[in-house]
């Protein structure tokens, strides 16, 4: 279904890209239809938005800020603090995946002023000159954030993004099939012990799927090696037998119902289904874990970004210094339990959110991970290596 | 109602054929496999406990929880207001497109427009969403709430105009003559023959719109303009972050109102 939607979404782009370069914000961009196809770092003088957001100064605002995210992402009081704080209104739209996003940000004819789109995402926006170069003398809080997160393969200056939150991909299990004492390695996939064999899953998603088998035998996951990427294959080829299911929407909700006992998925999907289940009379953390492979796992972050399709640039780069302060940061994290790319926030984070190492794991786990970066042309090699193993 | 009525007609003694029962216990099987999870979902959506399928106790919580949730009842709001918009555009002119189909005989494009009709009733709603939002930047329209509507409409006018063509169908066309001959003009005969006969096609076939357009998940988030995200594209976001009985709370809700207007259209239809 999500790869449906991303190759609609790419037939989208062609189309409108054939049919009217120029639907986005009509106002903004009229004197130079041709922008949107160009980078927009070389286009600066010739650009009217890229012009309003280079003029942007720290907590200037322009209008109301139409505001793109995900579902339940943000605290709504973070947003009526923003509201009453800079005496505008933010209007708030919703998104499930990064694609169905791209196509309404593609198509234009919707002001959109601040989207949240995920690593990759980044990488695909700004090649398509969907993103504008943000301004970064109006975001004064940049300093905030943990140089870590500084710098990401997906967008190497920072020109375009700003992090949101993070995590991480890795395991989630049922301590009745792993027991209290286990080494946290991806041989618990790959090597299944089988009392749970046949009851595993692995996300249904090339990269992902692929990175796991490839971190297992050492190789980085952004491997540019058809040799690597046949021996990833042969590797979950050879224990497809005990893969109950490629899964990556319920992989949390089947693991705490029982159709799992060891499952590979995201650590906000695994926490969030656990907290779901416990009660004042049960901790779910007592039946299920999650860990971050020794041999090490995917990090990945949804960004802040400003689309083509703003109007009120300079609100949309205030609103990101706003929650890049330690204090809203740390808000963020503490109403929806992702990781703060924010390091001045962690004093005003919850303690129990801040020493959980399934969220924020140790310096060392964190050395072993590995951000997704775009492999160019490759990537297909990727998507094929996938449908082999399932067919 | 299948099996109640084939019951009535057995003999008594229970002498019913072997396939008849046989056709009989399928059709209970059918119902419970469609029916249980619905069941089971509304019931949980009751439960005190955060837990989606372990029953702690009975409570209303989660519906509170539901309505003090400001995005989501906006959300709701936009979905009622698109729904009543929609409906009655796509009421209006799927009975007029009915109308032409049945009553006219012959004009020109009948034939390609009658096979084109039901185009968005075959096609992949994915499909739709695409084409539509590739339509509404190439023609430049700020997408918003008018876009949602204008694509509501469009895919209602087809299921309106099934539903009121066959209930026409049905309808002796003599009434219309007759009522011709005895000086009644175009719009008399429509208005005093014609329309009351086929209202409970047409009402059938608002039923079936708005609650098409109260479901529909997939076009409106493509055609979707800023703060117009409506309850169902509000909820399928919901799920891939954390499911509690909150969940189910508006589950309930929505499943509640489509089936209300489900059996109300499935009732009018069979009334004469």
């Amino acid at each position: 279904m999500k790869r449906l939607l991303a190759l609609l979404g790419v037939l989208a782009l062609i189309a409108t890209a054939c049919g009217d370069d120029d639907t986005a914000t009509t106002a903004a961009t009229s004197a130079a239809p041709a922008t949107t196809a160009a980078p927009a770092t070389t286009a600066a003088p010739a650009d009217p938005l890229q012009a309003a957001a280079d003029a942007c100064t720290p907590g200037q605002v322009d209008g109301d800020l139409s505001f793109y995210n995900w579902t339940e992402y943000i605290d709504p009081e973070l947003i009526d603090a923003f509201e009453g704080e800079y005496g505008v209104e933010v209007i708030e739209t919703f998104y499930d995946s990064n694609e169905s996003m791209l196509a309404q940000v593609d198509a234009g004819g919707a002001v959109y002023d601040l989207i949240v789109p995920s690593d990759y995402m980044v990488t695909i926006m700004a090649e398509e000159g969907l993103l504008i170069d943000l301004n970064d003398s109006a975001i004064t809080n940049l300093g905030n954030l943990d140089p870590t997160f500084t710098g990401l393969p997906f967008d190497p200056d920072g020109a375009y993004s700003v992090p949101y939150q993070w995590g991480t991909t890795g395991i989630g299990f049922a301590y009745e099939a792993l027991g209290e004492d286990f080494t946290p390695s991806w041989s618990v996939i790959f090597e299944p012990d089988p009392s749970y064999a046949g009851e595993i899953s692995l996300l249904d998603d090339s990269r992902e799927t692929l990175g796991a088998a490839l971190k297992y035998l050492g190789y980085s996951l952004n491997t540019t090696s058809q040799a690597e990427l046949d021996e990833a294959v042969e590797l979950i080829r050879g224990v497809k037998d005990s893969i109950k299911l490629f899964d990556s929407t319920t992989f949390d909700d089947n693991l705490v119902e029982g159709e799992t006992m060891v499952a590979h998925g995201w650590n906000g999907g695994f926490l969030g289904s656990y907290d779901g289940i416990s009660t004042d009379d049960y901790d779910a953390y007592e039946d299920f874990g999650y860990f971050i492979p020794q041999e090490g796992g995917v990090a990945w972050v949804d960004t802040m970004a400003i689309p083509r399709t703003a109007e009120h640039v300079c609100t949309a780069h205030t609103f990101i210094d706003f929650l890049l302060d330690a204090e809203n940061g740390a808000a963020l994290t503490n109403w929806n339990f992702y990781a703060s790319p924010n390091s001045a926030s962690a004093e005003f984070i919850d303690p129990e959110i801040i020493e959980d190492e399934s969220i924020y794991p140790s310096d060392e786990t964190f050395a072993n991970l590995e951000f997704i970066a775009d492999t160019g042309d490759f990537e297909i090699n990727y998507q094929d290596a996938l449908t082999a193993i399932k067919n | 109602m299948t099996t109640r009525r084939a019951a009535a007609r057995s003999l008594p003694g229970g002498r019913r054929p072997l396939v008849q029962r046989v056709l009989a216990l399928n059709a209970w099987a059918v119902y419970a496999f469609f029916y249980l999870p619905i069941f089971i979902l509304m019931f949980f959506s009751f439960n005190a406990g955060r837990f989606v399928t372990i029953w702690e106790g009975f409570s209303l919580d989660w519906y509170r929880v539901m309505f003090a949730n400001e995005p989501l009842m906006k959300a709701l709001r936009t979905s009622v207001v698109v729904a009543i918009v929609s409906t009655i555009v796509a009421t209006v002119l799927g009975t007029a497109a009915a109308l032409a189909l049945e009553r006219y005989r012959r004009w020109l494009g009948k034939r390609t427009f009658d096979a084109l009709l039901y185009l968005p009733v075959i096609i992949p709603d994915v499909t739709m969403a695409v084409m539509l939002l590739i339509f509404f930047a190439t023609v430049d329209l700020n997408r918003g709430l008018n876009t949602i509507i204008l694509s509501h409409v469009a895919f209602n006018i087809s299921f309106v105009s099934i539903v009121v063509r066959a209930r026409i169908a049905q309808m002796d066309a003599t009434l219309e003559e007759a009522a011709a001959d005895l000086y009644a003009s175009r719009w008399q005969a429509f208005r005093r023959v014609t329309l009351p006969l086929i209202m409970p096609g047409v009402l059938g076939g608002a039923l079936l719109a708005f609650t098409l357009s109260l479901d529909d998940v997939v076009i409106t988030q493509f055609v979707q303009g800023p703060g117009t995200s409506t309850l169902p594209v509000f909820v399928f976001g919901l799920i891939k972050r954390q499911v509690t009985p909150e969940i189910n709370a508006v589950s309930t809700l929505m499943l509640v109102a489509s089936m209300v207007l489900v059996f109300g259209s499935l009732l009018l239809q069979r009334r004469r």
